[in-house]
């Protein structure tokens, strides 16, 4: 790919960007979000036209107008969210849109020979009988791969594919990739996580604001040196913090179930505390209750049984204005949902709960000159980057948003925060200024929670690590000594294992509890 | 998709006024388009538009006491538009304007006939506190079957206008009609009558004034009001709201009622004001009217007051026109109705833009 210019209204998505994938090489696409990577990757595979440049395949120059044309030439691509149909078999899957028929009947056979031939070949196992609603993640990503291959790829895009694996399935994953490799298989792999990177690339490009920055090699490149071509300056990428000096329990959570959407039990049976001064981090595979507990513990779900305490109140079943009042701060998983209302001017966003107290209204009206004050200072100090607190919520980056949220909660004095997600689609820059202010919570004697996908995040930020699997708490670990390896196994369910292992009186003092 | 949003330079000021533009730019083209199509259908026809759009304004403004009248049409559609357009503030669709305003002027004039004797200070703010609350109980109805049982108040209104109808048929045909006269009521007493400000024959009556100070509370209620800002805030983001403290719940209750009881308020005020009795065949489409003047009007108090005083203007001059310039006075519900259709689907107005700006 050489010269690609892609615009989209008032945004230059990609500027004058060339990109080069040798056969049998991992090219790592480094950027945050928003850097133009994904962009890139759709404008190879036919999603976008782009404004200009040139696209070569072979050293044959190729117009690629749409996804037919990029399978065609052997281009396959993986998407973060798998498009697969979870009550249809794994052969049917990858056939679909493709079906082999023996007159009036479909061929099934044939073609899951060919996948048994094929995922022997490459090292992906997976079976062509199951169905895709049984298989883990991390199958259901082979399953994905495995749809390109059966498709011939030549060239496979995986974008963020880490993102919704446990780090066992991670390395699975990593095997397979050179596996592909060293078939001859070439493989562009997106991603912002700069550890994955140097585990796996051959070569690394990085992409900043729609340019490339630059190229390397993992050989001649650290995380620092990465993070820092990422965001354009320097980065810390440890987080600094003293032991913890925990005091009295803020919120108490005992016997806690909590019911999903679908009526399904999402919270079974949980049970911990969390004390003034300390992080307790809750680490687990996305999707495994963590946005039921958070819901449960914030007054926005419904507990069908347990207690919930925050500083000594009773909070079972109040509403969130209640959970609100007695000190609970609450940055939210989604908060495009929860967290903002886009339409909403920036210093209307910050005063989103606290809007009908004074200073804010005065009698019968709302003080604009107190909510105009209070924007201005909390997007100093909070580091917002906007153009006034008049620019409406929803125009500001992903990460300024999220810096919004943050200043928000913290703005009113707190005994409890609850972070979920807190650093989810946000650029690195923010991601080490939020670390920091949580830090900073802690150590002004606040309680925090932190639900996070992340389990770089959890290790780095936490004092307490409980592992929740399948709504249960499955371990819990000392965040100074817990091991990545260790946290992963307890991920993935594997409670029996974890509890022969060195840690595992923790695992029973939780489960006991 | 993630693409960068960048934000740069101090666009407040030039934005905020791209934002008024922009919400201008609908109603007004609107309106336009709607007459230019309304004037192509009238020279099919044979008529000159011109000359029929110059006796509609005659009609409406400019021959004696037309303005006068214009306002006193404009009145109900003032409050009824105010009404409605809170329901759209809080997410809520309310329908059932209509129904609130029949059920309001039943129990004002009820309110203004049966109580003999009252100083004018007590029986006109208690005739219109009447309709208010009448109004009030009907829209609030709904937001609780909304609120506590998630019951859509597009269908609940719609029944409950049916409601209204049959309730105020019964009542003025049979408990409340007056004796020896035609199905209607009795005339309200000279103390629950809103007089007319510049003195028979001249129409205009003080519910003008009454429409005018609750433009002003609405603007204060919705733009700096906590309770606005609740409102409003359930209305743009629900999950949000909730997230934040506020009651979704109590806030839809209290949304339906303030709207209920506005457009209770304007039927009160148009039989206190204009009929003084209730007549049996009490049918005027003020209220489904008002949906369209909330949309033309974006909401916005000014919006309102100018989309009423265009549809009060058109309803007031038509009689003029039909006998001026000899058209049907259907024409006006044909212009109406696509005013409707350009508000209602900006798509069109948008490719119409669009198409000009390539």
């Amino acid at each position: 790919m050489r010269g690609i210019t892609k615009r989209f209204p008032g945004v230059l998505a990609n500027d004058n960007v060339s990109f080069e994938l040798q056969r049998g090489e991992v090219h790592a696409l480094l950027g945050e979000n928003g850097a133009g990577k994904s962009t890139l990757m759709n404008v190879l595979y036919g999603l976008y036209p782009p404004d200009s440049g040139v696209i070569e395949v072979n050293g044959k120059p190729l117009k690629i107008s749409n996804p037919g044309v990029a399978i065609a030439h052997g281009i396959g691509m993986v998407h973060q969210h798998f498009m697969l149909i979870p009550t249809l078999t794994v052969t049917e899957n990858i056939t679909l849109g493709q079906e082999v028929s023996r007159g009036l009947l479909l061929d099934l056979k044939s073609p899951a020979d060919r996948i048994r031939q094929l995922s022997k070949e490459y090292g992906v196992a997976v079976d062509p009988e199951a169905y895709v609603k049984d298989l883990s993640v991390g199958e259901q990503q082979r399953v994905e791969i495995l749809k390109s291959l059966y498709r011939n790829a030549e060239i496979l895009v995986l974008d963020e594919p880490t993102a919704v694996l446990t780090p066992q399935e991670v390395d699975e994953l990593f095997h397979t990739l050179r596996q592909l490799t060293a078939q001859g298989k070439s493989i562009v792999f997106i991603t912002h996580k700069l550890r994955e990177v140097m585990a796996v690339a051959n070569r690394i490009t990085v992409l900043r604001q729609g340019k490339v920055v630059g190229s390397t090699a993992p050989a001649e490149a650290d995380e620092a040196k990465l993070a820092s071509m990422m965001v354009g300056r320097s980065v810390l990428l440890r987080v600094d913090k003293t032991p913890a000096l925990p005091k009295e329990v803020v919120l108490r959570v005992s016997h806690l179930m909590v019911q999903s959407d679908r009526r399904l039990v999402a919270i079974n049976d949980v049970s911990f505390d969390v004390r003034a001064g300390e992080i307790v981090g809750i680490a687990g595979v996305e999707g495994n209750g963590q946005t039921e507990l958070v819901e449960a513990i914030t007054g926005l779900r419904k507990i069908e049984r347990g207690e919930v305490s925050v500083a000594g109140q009773a909070m079972r079943n109040e509403s969130p204005d209640a959970v609100i009042e007695a000190g609970t701060a609450h940055i939210p998983e989604d908060r495009h949902k929860y967290g903002m209302v886009a339409s909403y001017e920036l210093r209307h966003n910050l005063v989103l709960s606290t809007f009908d107290k004074p200073p804010f209204t005065q009698g019968l009206a709302m003080n604009d000159a107190a909510i105009d004050a209070n924007a201005k200072r909390l997007i100093r100090d909070f580091d917002v980057r906007t153009p006034s607190e008049h620019t409406l919520a929803g125009s500001l980056s992903g990460g300024n948003q999220q810096k919004m949220v943050v200043a928000r909660e913290f703005s009113r004095p707190i005994k409890l925060l609850v972070a979920a997600q807190p650093t989810r689609g946000v650029d690195v820059g923010s991601i080490e200024f939020i670390h920091r202010r949580l830090i900073e919570q802690r150590d002004a004697g606040v309680a925090v929670l932190l639900v996070s996908a992340e389990l770089d995040e959890i290790l780095s930020l936490s004092d307490t690590i409980l592992v929740l699997h399948k709504g249960r708490i499955v371990g819990k670990a000392d965040g100074s000594k817990a091991k990545r390896e260790i946290l992963g196994l307890w991920m993935m369910g594997t409670q029996s294992q974890a509890q022969t292992d060195a840690s595992s009186s923790a695992a029973v003092e939780a489960a006991s509890r | 998709m993630s693409t960068p949003s960048v934000v740069s330079g101090d666009t407040t000021r030039a934005s905020r006024l791209q934002l008024l533009t922009g919400s201008l730019i609908i109603p007004v083209l609107s309106v336009l388009i709607a007459l230019v199509v309304g004037g192509i259908l009238l020279a099919i026809t044979g008529a000159n538009p011109l000359e029929v759009y110059w006796a509609l304004i005659q009609g409406a403004f400019l021959r004696n006491r037309a303005l006068g009248n214009t306002l006193v049409v404009a009145t109900p559609y003032i409050l009824l538009g105010l009404g409605v357009s809170l329901s759209f503030t809080a997410g809520l669709f309310n329908i059932g304007a209509e129904g609130q305003f029949y059920v309001g002027a039943l129990v004002g004039v009820w309110i203004g006939f049966a109580l003999p004797g009252l100083p004018m200070f007590v029986h006109l703010p208690l005739a219109l506190l009447g309709g208010a609350l009448a109004g009030a109980l009907w829209g609030g109805i709904a937001g609780l079957l909304k609120a506590t049982r998630g019951a859509h108040e597009v269908i609940t209104t719609i029944m409950l206008n049916y409601i209204a109808f049959a309730l105020t048929d019964f009542m003025v045909n049979g408990p409340l009609r007056s004796e020896g006269t035609a199905p209607r009521t009795p005339d309200v007493q000279p103390g629950a009558v809103l007089p007319e400000i510049f003195g028979a024959p001249d129409r205009l009556h003080w519910g003008f004034v009454l429409a005018l100070l609750l433009l002003a509370a609405y603007w204060f209620l919705t733009k700096r009001m906590p309770l606005g800002f609740s409102i409003q805030t359930v209305g743009a983001n629900p999950d949000a709201a909730r997230y934040a403290g506020i009651s979704v719940q109590r806030t839809t209750v209290i949304a339906m009622l303030i709207s209920g009881g506005l457009c209770g308020l304007a039927g009160a005020v148009e039989v206190l004001g204009v009929y003084r009795y209730m007549p049996a065949a009490f049918t005027t489409g003020y209220g489904f009217d008002s949906i369209a003047i909330s949309l033309l009007g974006q909401g916005h108090p000014i919006g309102i007051f100018v989309a009423a005083i265009l549809f009060g203007a058109m309803n007031n001059g038509a009689t003029y026109m039909q006998f001026a310039a000899g058209v049907s006075n259907n024409i006006i519900a044909v212009l109406q109705a696509f005013i409707v259709i350009f508000v209602g689907a900006p798509a069109i107005i948008k490719s119409l833009i669009r198409r000009k700006g390539d």
